[in-house]
């Protein structure tokens, strides 16, 4: 059995500003990290390569730098790597990227059974939450989002149960086979690669795909797949602050309009 | 007969002698090569001045003790090869001598062994008595019947030395009589109690005889075997403070740090037959004092445990059963007690034989993080910042220079700049650290200084990657570093924080980067000794000062005097001193990336560094290290004293230039 898991090459979001005068991202040397709510998608998976012996494989739909993203994911012990590349699936947006994803574990599936697929709860440059669903509808698998942990995957009765963290609340479901997953960060820790792991990576092989692997109509994909436009971004103006108190000559004073405000604002309960 | 008997025993037991040290040398073999052939004047040097100077045995005042019985036993092998070829060919003896040599030797034979005997005794009042805490651990003891055994052995081999001796001369048959003051007392006493003075001569003479075959039987299987290894050690020492860890190659198939006691160097298993265990290293180690699971001797003892253990295996081709980490037991290292250790350096420092306990725990470390991947889960933060935005904290590359404000400070160019401030990550991003940023930036353009910034092309020069274990990852960012340095035409350094220090100056020469780097302390003093900042030594807003030292600005790269100078400078007096201070400070519990990582097994190393400060009743402490900074600011909080101030040295400076008169 096959287990999926897709990661995306992003932004490293703490070093993005915005272009003032553009409203676009200026992108120019900002390194790129691996989303990392994706990392704990990798090790669920490694989780169950390492307790069933399921096959892992890291697919990421992305430009060819993207590369670096799955060779991570080989180096913490993914068996195989697919980059989905291709000028055609560029500007696509949640609709778009999942269509191209959902193709290739269906293309996966031709080779061996796709058990389960694993994303992260959403990307930190997007932040919609939308391609891992999008991909369990269009598979038509079950889907269990917002995992924050796995109480059992029966192999033989085809039944996985975990637990979904929701606001103030968790919930206990579970799903028959094949199912997708998406994942909260409390779901584990994701597992530092060895160093022979690293340069085992560094010169294996990551398989590239293009649309005429996959062969989908390009008027479904990328840009013109895409019904949804970005118009415009913008960092929220924030509201100038005021001095309150006196921290510097009555501390203790300071504290408690500090604590004060808290309670009136809503963010302390008493 | 008697000679007969004696010939063969000792030729049986110098066969066993040979057998059973060459069992235990040849285990040495097993380990890695390791350079430590070079220069062999400079050891002679080092030789001399610890094994048989025994420099670091007297800076304890026991260790008096240990001096006269090693150099008695120096002298007192002169007598006792002579007992042994004597005993051999009855003909050949020291008499054969020029007669003067002959009584100025026995001269010495007598008052040396009077006073191995009083050394002996002062040896078990202090095993029973005193009873010291340094000479317990876990497995071993001071008080064990090896360490007895070995006591009175010595002692044995003395009174029958003199009881031989005193019947002879009660015989009337000794020449040279009268240079044996103390064998002559003893004769004295023999005649006057009237026992059989051939009794007495023969026993003794059997009992020193017995004695000296045990002896040599049982050195090479017991801790006495230091007396064997222990020069050689010291010859063999790192010429360098070790401040630094050795190089690793990165390729396919090759293995990384020590999981198993073979993948030591020689060196590491010469030392564990080196130790004596004194138990020094673990009277001044912070994470014993504080109750952590580590003790550098227990560390040294588990590793030749283990060789003992594994080696016949090991020698086989056969792999191990003794696990060299894992779960507590003697010869193993527990992974508590391998990340325990701050690098601090006080247990070489301590060390009577040289031994280097740290690079062996780091050794351990690097096992653990790049072929296990296991280590405390706090520091995976750690190393993906380091990896991704290459500083601890995770904060924006781009955010590096934003200390720098309205301050008049420019890009360092080479030949336009003089020196390169590398700030370090607290110097950039921890927002009590800039301000000792900030004070530096000012001294130096107020005293005239040639320097700039790389700005946000700075990067994390990689000490705590070291030290805990992750050489992949330094060898990484030490390479970019190295890169930068070159193409920017870096050649002097001033760094804020010692540990950027000992990197840039100790581990980056592995990579072929000679710098001259100083610390800041080093160039303020510098510049007040040259009259380029004026001072009246008047300062007094902080009050009386103590100055902790940093354990990498003073152990591990010998800068003392320029942090004091500065304070003397300022305030017209010597800053006061903790009870451990200089060469043997107390850690503050942050090296060795203990800064990354929590604290959860007995007291917290900076409480017990902060109360031995605050037992000199300071108003404010001097250190020179953000890590030193952070651990005191917490320590006095923690303890109710956050009334005392802590300031960096250059802060003190500021002060004073700020408050100066005219």
């Amino acid at each position: 059995m096959l287990v999926v898991v897709c990661v995306k090459q992003v932004p490293d979001t703490t070093q993005v500003q915005i272009d003032p005068v553009t409203n676009t991202l200026i992108r120019e040397g900002v390194p790129f990290i691996v989303n990392p709510y994706d990392t704990h998608a990798v090790e669920q998976a490694l989780r169950f390569k390492d307790r069933y012996g399921c096959r892992v494989v890291a697919i990421s739909m992305g430009p060819p730098n993207a590369e670096a993203t799955l060779r991570k994911a080989l180096a913490q012990g993914a068996d195989r790597a697919v980059l989905l590349s291709d000028r055609v699936f560029g500007g696509a947006d949640t609709l778009a990227t999942s269509k191209v994803l959902a193709a290739a574990i269906e293309r996966l599936a031709q080779e061996d059974e796709v058990g389960v697929v694993i994303c992260g709860k959403q990307t930190i440059d997007g932040d919609t939450a939308q391609v891992g669903p999008g991909i369990a509808t269009r598979l038509d698998f079950a889907q269990l989002t917002l995992v924050d942990r796995v109480d059992e995957l029966d192999l033989s009765a085809r039944r996985i149960k975990v637990s979904r963290k929701l606001e103030g609340r968790h919930e206990h479901v579970e799903a028959p086979l094949p199912v997708l997953l998406t994942v909260v960060r409390e779901l584990n820790r994701p597992r530092y690669p060895t160093v022979a792991m690293r340069l085992e990576s560094a010169d294996a092989q990551v398989e590239v795909w293009d649309n005429s692997v996959l062969g989908l109509d390009v008027n479904t994909i990328g840009l013109k797949g895409s019904p949804t436009w970005v118009s415009r971004i913008f960092s929220p103006e924030r509201a100038k602050g005021e001095m309150l108190g006196d921290g510097a000559h009555d501390p203790e004073g300071a504290a408690q309009l500090l604590i004060d405000k808290m309670i009136e604002k809503d963010l302390l309960a008493l | 007969m008697q000679t007969a008997i004696f010939t063969t025993l000792l030729v049986a037991s110098l066969l066993f002698f040979a057998w059973s040290v060459y069992r235990r040398l040849s285990l040495v073999l097993l380990g890695l090569p390791e350079e430590r052939f070079d220069q062999p004047g400079r050891r002679l040097s080092e030789m001399f001045l610890y094994a048989f100077g025994q420099l670091r045995v007297i800076k304890k005042p026991f260790g008096l003790n240990h001096f006269v019985i090693f150099w008695s036993f120096v002298i007192l092998a002169i007598a006792n090869g002579e007992f042994l070829v004597n005993g051999v060919f009855p003909s050949l003896s020291l008499a054969l001598l020029p007669e003067g040599l002959h009584r100025a030797l026995l001269v010495a034979f007598d008052v040396v062994s009077l006073l191995t005997l009083f050394a002996i005794a002062l040896s078990f009042v202090r095993r029973i008595v005193v009873r010291p805490p340094q000479l317990d651990s876990l497995y071993v003891k001071g008080r064990s019947p090896e360490a007895f055994a070995i006591l009175s052995f010595i002692a044995l081999l003395m009174l029958a030395y003199f009881g031989m001796h005193g019947a002879i001369i009660a015989q009337g048959r000794e020449a040279a009589a009268s240079a044996m003051p103390v064998s002559t007392v003893v004769a004295a006493w023999l005649t006057h109690a009237g026992v059989d003075l051939t009794l007495v001569e023969s026993v003794s003479w059997w009992v020193h005889a017995l004695v000296l075959i045990a002896f040599i039987c049982f050195l090479p299987l017991s801790k006495h075997m230091h007396i064997l290894t222990a020069i050689p050690n010291c010859y063999f020492g790192a010429l360098n403070w070790p401040a630094t860890q050795p190089r690793e190659t990165f390729e396919k198939g090759a293995v990384y740090g020590v999981g198993s006691v073979e993948r030591f160097t020689w060196k590491d298993l010469f030392d564990s037959f080196s130790c004596t265990e004194c138990g020094r290293c673990q009277s001044v180690c912070p994470a014993s004092i504080t109750g952590k699971p580590l003790n550098p001797r227990q560390v040294v003892h588990a590793i030749k445990t283990n060789l003992l253990e594994n080696g016949p295996a090991l020698k086989d081709g056969r792999k191990g059963t003794l696990p060299l980490i894992g779960d507590e037991g003697e010869g193993t290292n527990t992974e508590d007690a391998i990340w325990s250790c701050t690098t601090c350096g006080a247990c070489m420092e301590a060390c009577p034989v040289l031994i280097e306990q740290m690079p062996k725990i780091v050794k351990m470390r690097r096992h653990l993080v790049e072929t296990e991947s296991k280590f405390p889960e706090e520091l995976l933060n750690l190393f993906e910042n380091m990896e991704q935005r290459s500083n601890p904290w995770g904060i924006a590359p781009g955010e590096r220079a934003k200390w720098v404000s309205t301050l008049p400070v420019k890009p360092f160019v080479a030949g336009e700049t003089e020196y390169l401030l590398y700030v370090g990550c607290a110097g950039s991003f921890d927002s009590r650290a800039k301000q000792v940023t900030v004070a530096l930036a000012t001294v130096l353009n107020a005293a005239g200084v040639s320097w700039g910034i790389l700005g946000k092309d700075e990067k994390c020069c990689g000490d705590s990657l070291r030290r805990l274990g992750n050489e992949y990852l330094f060898d990484k960012m030490a390479k970019e570093n190295v890169e930068i340095f070159r193409e920017r035409g870096v050649a002097k350094v001033i760094t804020l924080c010692p540990h950027c220090l000992t990197t840039l100056k100790n581990d980056y020469r592995q990579y072929g980067l000679e710098l001259e780097v100083v610390h800041q302390s080093e160039l303020i003093a510098d510049l007040i000794k040259k009259g380029r900042i004026k001072l009246d030594g008047s300062e007094k807003s902080l009050g009386k000062i103590a100055y902790h030292d940093p354990c990498y600005l003073g152990r591990h790269n010998d800068i003392f005097e320029a942090p004091r100078t500065v304070v003397q400078a300022v305030t017209g007096s010597a800053p006061q001193e903790a009870e451990r201070h200089g060469r043997n400070s107390f850690c503050c519990g942050a090296g060795g990336g203990r800064m990354w990582m929590e604290e959860f097994i007995g007291d917290r190393v900076n409480h017990t560094r902060v109360d031995e400060l605050l037992a000199e009743k300071p108003d404010t402490v001097c250190v020179a290290c953000p890590y030193c900074m952070t651990m005191m600011e917490d320590g006095l909080k923690d303890r109710g004293a956050g009334e005392v101030k802590v300031r960096d040295v250059v802060e003190v400076l500021a002060e004073g230039l700020l408050h100066k008169k005219g």
